[in-house]
């Protein structure tokens, strides 16, 4: 099953966790952003592997927008 | 002192540009880029730039902030809360640049900002204290399982640098210590550049009351009351009151009197809170001192009709004060403050940045003020700190309060973001907060009836 990981708030990445390739779990933290000075950790939702990376450290981001695939 | 620079922004610069005026003071705000056109900018008398939208980069720069008060003429610096506001560094730097700080010494922000130092301070102006141990830092754990079994589990490891319950981990057993030490130490060395943690009893169920200070600077110390401060999410304050629901007067008179007398110890200079930790058998402990003027000081100003910037002002400018003292403060009825946040309670408090499309506070007086730092109109950023309002209640006791700030709350109109006021609504008609049934772990212990399904 293919997850698409979209933000959910706008804000600054401030650490990504995974790279391409990596094998995820369910309830893994993926990314976590910066937003009002409040850590919003994002999670995978499903297990796979980390096919797409769309965000990096220090990446401005809007909501809703796409950070991460997995396969 | 003629004019005075406020180095912050959003509601607190706001409030303290009021008590200027009133002073006849001129006001310099600064502001960030994203900050062009914000409330506290239009409402000074004069603005100016100093960087980027990020914190770090332009209201955390102490070398901006000199700068634009040189370039401005300004002889005052007001840091506000947050930000430089506990920045001894910064506090010396106002000083030395012949301009007049409005706060404490810088030794004593220094002193209060270590908290191994705050703790032994108030232990030595006899001031009950957490039972607790030396501190340990990554290449000195000697001693460590020792010093846990004489406090007891559950205990708490703390980052000495900590704060805002950053750099705070339980530990249930014994068998966990180290390894909980150990992960401490580092993130401690990394988030705040200094790795030493030490341990504490963890209090169950315990009450957040903190006592309102006001210090002359000469060794005398007068205070405002207490406020309750046990309803928190993410260990930061969403409601505050005053009085302490239930605190009997006993208590509360242990407490003021401990306070003042710290305050005396240190020749605290002008407005200040002592917060201690209270445990269900009204046994209290120091937990740390705030040198600043806290969020929630409108509670206090509320019950007493004292104006707290004003008085710190005044103290700054030299003006005679003196017919402030203790019997001159007196608390009538009840206040209550509730924090507005951009955050959605049901969605474990995610923040929410966004446009204000309507925002239209209710109306003031009558026992209702609201302190904001944003018009309608205004986009909420995602860069600075997510209470956008407070809304405060006063009445002759805590059921008017409490009524006042639910009809307060259901006028509030807010559309564009999402924010708590739904949920505040549900904690001010919750039976265990009409009840006065309040401590630190209230919002957990009660999540299946403030959230919404």
């Amino acid at each position: 099953m293919a997850e698409q990981v979209m933000t959910q708030a706008p804000g600054n990445v401030w650490k990504v966790l995974v790279k391409e390739g990596d094998s995820v779990a369910a309830g893994d933290t993926l990314f976590i952003l910066e937003v009002m000075k409040t850590e919003v950790p994002h999670d995978a939702e499903a297990t796979g592997t980390v096919s797409k990376l769309h965000i990096a450290e220090e990446d401005a981001v809007d909501v809703g927008q796409l950070a991460v695939e997995i396969e | 002192m003629k004019k005075v620079l406020i180095a912050n922004r959003g509601e607190i610069a706001c409030r303290i540009i009021r008590s200027c005026r009133a002073l006849g003071l001129e006001t310099l705000a600064v502001h960030s880029e994203a900050d062009a056109n914000a409330k506290h900018v239009g409402e000074a008398d004069e603005a100016r730039a100093i960087g980027p939208a990020p914190a770090k980069d332009s209201y955390l720069v102490a070398d901006k902030v000199l700068q634009a008060a040189r370039d401005m003429g300004a002889d005052a610096v007001h840091p506000g809360y947050g930000f430089l506001a506990e920045n001894a560094g910064f506090a010396r730097a106002v000083a030395d640049a012949g301009l007049i700080w409005v706060g404490p010494a810088p030794e004593t922000i220094a002193d209060m900002g270590d908290k191994a130092r705050a703790r032994a301070l108030a232990e030595a102006a006899g001031v009950p204290i957490v039972p607790g141990s030396r501190s340990f830092a990554a290449d000195d754990n000697a001693g460590l399982e020792e010093a846990g079994a004489a406090i007891g589990y559950p205990l708490l490891v703390k980052a000495t640098a900590g704060g805002g319950g950053i750099g705070m981990k339980r530990v249930d057993a014994p068998a966990a210590l180290l390894e909980t030490v150990e992960a401490t130490e580092n993130m401690a060395e990394k988030a705040f550049g200094d790795g030493t943690v030490y341990l504490e009893k963890l209090i169950d169920r315990p009450r957040h009351i903190e006592i309102q200070l006001f210090g002359f600077g000469d060794g005398n110390a007068v205070h405002f009351f207490e406020r309750e401060c046990s309803i928190q999410r993410r260990f930061q304050k969403i409601i505050e009151e005053s009085p302490a629901p239930g605190l009997s007067p006993k208590i509360r008179q242990a407490m003021a009197e401990a306070a003042i007398a710290l305050a005396k110890q240190e020749r605290y200079r002008g407005a200040g809170t002592i917060e201690f930790i209270m445990a269900p058998d009204g046994e209290f402990h120091f937990l740390e001192m705030n040198t600043r003027i806290q969020v929630e000081h409108p509670v206090s100003e509320m019950i007493t009709g004292e104006d707290l910037v004003a008085l710190q002002l005044r103290l700054a400018r030299g003006d005679d004060i003196s017919r402030l003292n203790q019997d001159s403060i007196t608390a009538r009825g009840h206040a209550i403050e509730c924090r507005i946040y951009a955050e959605n309670p049901d969605k474990n408090f995610l923040p929410t940045p966004g446009p204000l499309e309507v925002f239209r506070p209710p109306r003031e007086g009558g026992g209702i003020r609201v302190d904001t730092g944003v018009r309608e109109g205004d986009e909420v950023t995602y860069f600075y700190d997510p209470m956008i309002a407070k809304l405060v209640t006063h009445g002759a006791e805590r059921g008017a309060a409490i009524e006042k700030m639910l009809a307060a709350l259901d006028e509030f109109r807010i559309e564009g973001i999402v924010t708590n006021i739904a949920f505040l609504k549900r904690i001010m008609t919750h039976p265990a907060y009409l009840g006065g049934r309040t401590h630190t772990g209230f919002v957990d212990e009660h999540k299946a009836g403030l959230m919404k399904e």
